[in-house]
Order: structure tokens, then C-alpha cells, then sequence
């Protein structure tokens, strides 16, 4: 229903995680992307409140790790559910009635693509091509992959993941 | 006495429940006082039997599958340990037709072997390649890349040695081998199954690089979808510098090369290799304009070769088996075998490797057997979101360069992915624009606003809007873009786009309420 509410402000704990993450890989070359994949893994986003502090510490001006930050569509800018559910959008899924689960992966969740549900339980997310597609239509859940998935199979998936049924 | 019994780890395995199945047999072998081994390989490329349950019994693997967790009780009570009948029993794989008629060069070891089994690896031919690149040094290992008709299998089919020999003829200094891991297109999967089945095919390709250019650092740009594929080749990477085959000095060779993989971030465009390298740097992946290449000015400004995973992976067969051996398959300016991977709306979907030459047909019927909904197939699409369709018409097209760019299609990477007749090829039209849009780096107009405008007007036709015009106008934006984008994204978005059009017209034809 709902898409996160928006992010609480970070602890200073996180901040000096995030300052630890910027010094692990100060010293590789181009070392940007890898800083904030690891914010990302850490903290299961990349908060607005971080961005300045790894531009101070590269020396790049905010705008600059900001237009990465947005470029790429892995990062998020606010915390995700407990799970991810990632759909596959792309042709070889589409062939095999993937749009029918996309329809209905947004109806029993009531959420649509970079939602999450108001429980706080699942994060939609549209992807495109999990290598899966001789098994579509395709799924991921964290990083657990589903091929051949039917809605049916998707309810239980769902209902596994903790995500009750739309009241 | 102990059975060995071989269950896939491959992703698409996974998906189709080997976890399970390899679970359910522990247990069952247990309850039956059985005493089994399980060892993991890469997948065989049979998606469509999947999980696929491979039992040692004296020379042969004899095959079950697909097998469920529910199947594997009934069949390890049936006999399936000692490889007896069943209705699942499939023999061994290497004699089913379905693989026994492929030529597997690139994919020889893939689902044979324990991916991370350095021993494995080396018993079944492994760094062979390797060892006579060391021997005949630099020169000659490009002569015979050169040699070997080799072109890049991501998707421009640029012959691999030319590049290379551009980048061994830059002055001295700082070079780097890149190995594009970032596998965007719908359809294909084959980098993937190499990574995960075969992971020292793709560091030994890379190292033979490293040895023929005189490069001492190697990049694997590897998609964030592939977390299994990270796992398998992180840990090869590990294993392989324990080992001494990566390292300050590679095979006793005194040459250094060493390999570090760096994660994408869901970014289409980024597997173009000057977005790529934009990428790899740390940066937003906007493209590059070229001149220089990559092979002039690449990575952090040095001499960088660029090469997909399959064409990486290809190398040490090349080496191994000599140039003239590898030329020997295919034909006219294909040399070599292509793994294809067939995908979508099939009965038999999986990986095909063989000599170029195969027609669309052969593929979607021999292998494929028809559509997975027994429904007639009414299209394909070649070569990922920028490549064309065909109709039924052009389905005796050979998969090979030159005849499919002949009638305006491409190969790419080599992903077919068939439709069957329920498609809506204007729907199908559209998403190619909107994934356009979706995916542009903004560098250039006619690909970050022709491909919105053309997903609107696709829109608009789907909803009886104006249609000829609105017919009209794509086909005016699709002419600039394939005219004046900067890079393949938006110079080829109007492939499949103007293929649709042309080829299943009568789509685009009704008005609301089609
Ligand atoms: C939009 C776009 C996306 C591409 N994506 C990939 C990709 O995911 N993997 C790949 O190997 N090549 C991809 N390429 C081709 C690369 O630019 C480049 O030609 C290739 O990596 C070179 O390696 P090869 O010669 O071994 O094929 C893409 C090209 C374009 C224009
Ligand atoms: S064609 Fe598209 S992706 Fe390529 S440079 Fe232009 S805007 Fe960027
Ligand atoms: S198109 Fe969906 S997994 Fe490849």
C-alpha cells in the first residue's frame, strides 16, 4: 500500500560504519561502486545522510557520489521489507505469462514495483534477466531464485517469506 | 560401497528445486542404508530436466530427471542407486540426442566436473592452454587467437585477436584484462553457467590474455542478479592464487597476473564496454566516446582488452587445441562452435553448443520441441532486448553473423527466445522503448527522448490513438535513433521495434479493444 515511510535519521554508529567502509577501500582504484555495495550490504540501503560523508572522504563534491548513487538501479534510498522479492520483467519471461504473475504479485501484495507492503514484510522489485530464462518466468527472493513460477507458487513463496495474505 | 551421485549447484537448477532434491536424497539414501558421496557440478545445459540426478554406476552417469524432492523416495527405493529402471531414467547424458549431437569446446567440462575442483579441472584438460601460451610467449599466442577465426561472443562479434594485437602494440606501461561478466540480455545465460560450472575456464582465459597482451591485472565486471555466480568464481578466484595460478608469478612463469571481480549495480548500459570501464572506475555509466578504444586508452586510462566470458572461457580451447582445429568448426567468417541458448516460450529449453550453422528452425523444433504451451511459435527474438524478430518466414535463417545481419537481425550473445502465438507484438514493440528509456545513460537525445516519445506512441496506437500517424512518427523516431545514438543501446532499440512493425503488421493495424 504504502512505499516505506521515510527513513529515520542514522545513528552515529552507522555513520562510523560508514566512515570504516570508505577506509577499507580508500586505497583500491575507482573504489566508489565497491563503497557503496558494501554500505548498501550493511545497512540494507544507502542513506541520504551517507552520501556526504564518503564525498568528504574521497574527495569528490556531493553531487558527484549522489548522480552514482541514482544512476544504479541496485541502490536504494530507503530501507527495503525483511524480504525482496524480485520479479523478472524482461522478454524470455514475458513469454511464459510473466506479466499475468506481475499482475498478480501487485494485487496479492497491494503494492506495486520499489514498494513495500505496510506490514513491512516484502520489498517488490522489478528486474530484467536472472540468466534464468530456459525456467521462466523467474524469481528471486534475497537471493534465493524460483524458475517456472506459477501464481500459485508464488502464494506460497509469499506465505513462506511471511507475507500474510491482503486483508 | 559408496555412490557417487552428481546434483547441479547451477542457478537455474536451484530454481527448479536441486536444493530440495539433493536433500531429499541424503535423507533417502540414509533411510535406505545407502552410502552415497554427493558431489555439486555445473549444470548440462538440459534446463527442461532439471533437477537432474547423475548416478555413478562402474563407466557411466546414469541420468535421472527431472527429479522432485517427492520423486527421490520411489526412486531410490525403485533402484535408482544402482542406476535401474524407471520411467524418470534418462541413461547417460552424453548419449541422449539432446546432447549427444553438441559440440562442446567451450562447455566441454560444464555439469562434468566439480566446478571448484582444481584436480577436476586439470584431469579434464585444464590450464593446457595456459601452459602453451607460457611456452610459445606473446606474440604467438595473439598470432594465434588471430588465427582461430575467434570473434567476441558478447555481442558484437569483434575478432578477438585483432583486438588484442591493437592493445600489444601500445607503449609499455600499465595494461589490464576486463572480462565483461555483466550478461544483460534477456535470454541468455551461458557467462552465467560457465561461472558457476566452470569457473577456471573463465580464469584461465583470462590469465592467457594477461600472458599474450603483457597485463598483470585482470577485472571481472560481474552483474549483481548473479549472486551464485560471484560465490563459485570468488572462491576459484582464491583457489586458483593458492595454487599459483594467479599471483606474482603465475605457473613458475616469473609473469605476474592477478584477478579481482567487481560487482555491477543493475545497470543495462554498463555491460556496453565503455560504460563498463566508466563503471569500473567508480562512476555513473555513461558511455565513452570513441576514439580512443578501450584498447588505446581503457581501464584508469591504459591499454584495456574488453572480452565477454564466453569468448575468455573459448581461449584455452583455442590454445589447447591449436587455431586450425578451432577453425575447423563452422563456416564462412563463423568460425568456431557458438553456444546458443534457447530460452522463452520452449518445451525444451537449454544451452546448445555447436559449430555455427544450425537454422532458427532446427533450434526450436530439434532441440526446443516446439513451444512449452503446444501452442505454434509466431516469433523469436535473437540476440537480447536490441535484437530483432523473426517470423515463422525466416526460421531456416542459419545462426551464424553474416546471415542473420543479411536479413537485419543479430545473433548478440546468442539467447533465442520464442513466443508463442498469444504474443501482442505492439505490446512487445513498446517494452522495447520503455526498457530503452528505462535503461538510457541520458548521454544523447535521440535514444533518452526518442525512446520515450516512441514508448508513448506505441501507447497510443495500442489504444487506437491516431495510429497512422503515431505509426509514422516511430518509425521517424526509430530512423534517428539507429542514425545519430552514440552507442548500440539506442542505435539498436529500433531492431526489434521496426521488426515488429514490418514483419507482424497486422498488430499495430486494429484500434482500442484489440
Ligand atoms: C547496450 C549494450 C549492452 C551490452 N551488454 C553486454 C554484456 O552484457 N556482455 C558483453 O559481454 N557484452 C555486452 N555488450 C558488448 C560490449 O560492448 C563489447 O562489445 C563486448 O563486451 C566485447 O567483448 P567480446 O569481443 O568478447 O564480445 C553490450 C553492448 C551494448 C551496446
Ligand atoms: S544511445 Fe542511449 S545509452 Fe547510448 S550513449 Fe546515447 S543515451 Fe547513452
Ligand atoms: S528473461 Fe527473465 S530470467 Fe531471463
Amino acid at each position: 500500500m504504502t512505499s516505506a515511510a521515510a527513513p529515520k535519521p542514522i545513528s552515529q554508529a552507522q555513520k562510523d560504519e560508514v566512515l570504516a567502509i570508505v577506509a577499507r577501500h580508500k586505497q583500491e582504484p575507482g573504489p566508489l561502486i565497491e563503497i557503496l555495495h558494501d554500505v548498501q550490504r550493511s545497512m540494507g540501503y544507502v542513506p541520504a545522510e551517507a552520501v556526504p560523508l564518503i564525498a568528504g572522504a574521497l574527495n569528490l563534491s556531493r553531487a558527484e557520489v549522489h548522480g552514482v548513487v541514482t544512476f544504479y538501479h541496485h541502490f536504494r534510498s530507503a530501507p527495503h521489507g525483511q524480504k525482496v522479492l524480485r520479479l523478472c520483467r524482461a522478454e524470455a519471461c514475458q513469454s511464459m505469462n510473466g506479466r499475468a504473475l506481475e499482475l498478480h504479485a501487485k494485487q496479492r501484495l497491494g503494492i506495486g514495483f520499489g514498494e513495500t507492503t505496510a506490514d513491512g514484510a516484502i520489498t517488490l522489485e522489478a528486474v530484467y534477466c536472472l540468466g534464468l530464462c530456459a525456467c521462466s518466468p523467474a524469481a528471486m527472493i534475497d537471493e534465493e531464485v524460483h524458475g517456472r513460477v506459477t501464481p500459485e507458487h508464488l502464494d506460497e513463496l509469499l506465505k513462506r517469506a511471511g507475507a500474510g495474505a491482503k486483508p | 560401497m559408496t555412490v557417487t551421485v552428481w546434483i547441479s549447484r547451477d542457478a537455474g537448477a536451484l530454481a527448479l528445486g536441486a536444493e530440495a532434491t539433493a536433500q531429499a536424497l541424503v535423507a533417502a539414501a540414509r533411510k535406505a542404508g545407502s552410502d552415497i558421496k554427493l558431489r555439486r557440478n555445473g549444470s548440462r545445459g538440459l534446463y527442461w530436466l532439471e533437477p537432474l540426478v547423475e548416478v555413478e554406476c562402474a563407466a557411466d552417469r546414469i541420468a535421472y530427471g527431472p527429479v522432485t524432492a517427492q520423486d527421490v523416495p520411489g526412486l531410490v527405493e525403485k533402484g535408482m542407486l544402482r542406476g535401474e529402471p524407471h520411467p524418470l531414467r534418462i541413461g547417460p547424458i552424453e548419449k541422449h540426442p539432446w546432447f549427444a549431437s553438441q559440440q562442446r569446446l567451450t562447455f566441454a567440462r560444464v555439469g562434468r566436473i566439480d566446478p571448484l575442483d582444481l584436480d577436476d579441472f586439470i584431469a579434464h584438460g585444464g590450464f593446457q592452454g595456459l601452459r602453451r601460451a607460457l611456452e610459445i610467449g606473446s606474440l604467438a599466442t595473439v598470432n594465434e587467437v588471430v588465427e582461430s577465426g575467434l570473434r567476441g561472443r558478447g555481442g558484437a562479434a569483434f575478432p578477438t585477436g585483432i583486438k588484442w594485437q591493437t592493445v600489444l602494440k601500445q607503449p609499455a606501461g600499465q595494461r589490464y584484462i576486463t572480462c565483461n561478466a555483466d550478461e544483460g540480455d534477456s535470454g541468455t545465460f551461458s557467462d552465467r553457467m560457465l561461472m558457476e560450472g566452470d569457473p577456471f575456464s573463465v580464469i584461465e582465459g583470462m590469465t592467457i590474455a594477461g600472458v599474450a597482451v603483457g597485463a598483470t591485472r585482470g577485472y571481472i565486471y560481474l552483474r549483481v542478479e548473479y549472486p551464485h555466480a560471484y560465490q563459485v568464481m570468488s572462491t576459484a578466484i582464491g583457489a586458483a592464487r593458492k595454487a599459483g595460478y594467479l599471483g606474482a608469478d603465475v605457473c613458475g612463469s616469473k609473469l605476474a597476473f592477478d584477478i579481482e571481480i567487481r560487482l555491477g549495480a543493475g545497470a543495462y548500459i554498463c555491460g556496453e564496454e565503455t560504460s563498463m570501464l566508466e563503471s569500473l572506475e567508480g562512476r555513473r555509466g555513461e558511455i565513452r566516446v570513441r576514439p580512443p578504444l578501450p584498447a588505446e586508452k581503457g581501464l584508469f586510462g591504459a591499454p584495456t582488452v574488453v572480452n565477454n566470458v564466453v569468448t575468455l572461457a573459448t581461449v584455452p580451447v583455442v590454445l589447447a587445441a591449436g587455431a586450425a582445429a578451432y577453425r575447423d568448426f563452422g563456416q564462412a567468417k563463423s568460425r568456431g562452435t557458438l553456444p546458443l541458448q534457447l530460452a522463452g516460450n520452449v518445451l525444451r529449453g537449454g544451452l546448445v553448443e555447436r559449430a555455427f550453422g544450425l537454422t532458427v528452425r532446427e533450434l526450436l523444433y530439434d532441440y526446443g520441441g516446439g513451444s512449452a504451451s503446444g501452442r505454434p511459435i509466431r516469433a523469436v527474438q535473437i540476440g537480447g532486448p536490441l535484437g530483432a524478430y523473426l517470423p515463422e518466414s525466416q526460421f531456416d535463417t542459419p545462426l551464424e553473423y553474416e546471415a542473420l545481419s543479411a536479413i537485419g537481425a543479430m545473433l548478440g550473445h546468442g539467447g533465442v527466445v520464442a513466443f508463442d502465438d498469444t504474443v501482442d507484438m505492439l505490446e512487445m514493440a513498446r517494452y522495447a522503448m520503455e526498457f530503452c528509456a528505462h535503461e538510457s545513460c541520458g548521454k544523447c537525445t535521440p535514444c533518452r527522448i526518442g525512446s520515450v516519445r516512441g514508448a508513448e506512441a506505441l501507447g497510443n496506437i495500442a489504444r487506437g490513438i491516431n495510429p497512422e500517424g503515431n505509426f509514422s512518427l516511430v518509425e521517424e523516431l526509430c530512423d534517428t535513433m539507429l542514425q545519430a545514438s552514440l552507442c548500440g543501446l539506442g542505435g539498436m532499440a529500433p531492431f526489434p521495434v521496426l521488426s515488429a512493425m514490418k514483419h507482424f503488421r497486422e498488430d499495430f493495424r486494429q484500434g482500442p479493444g484489440r
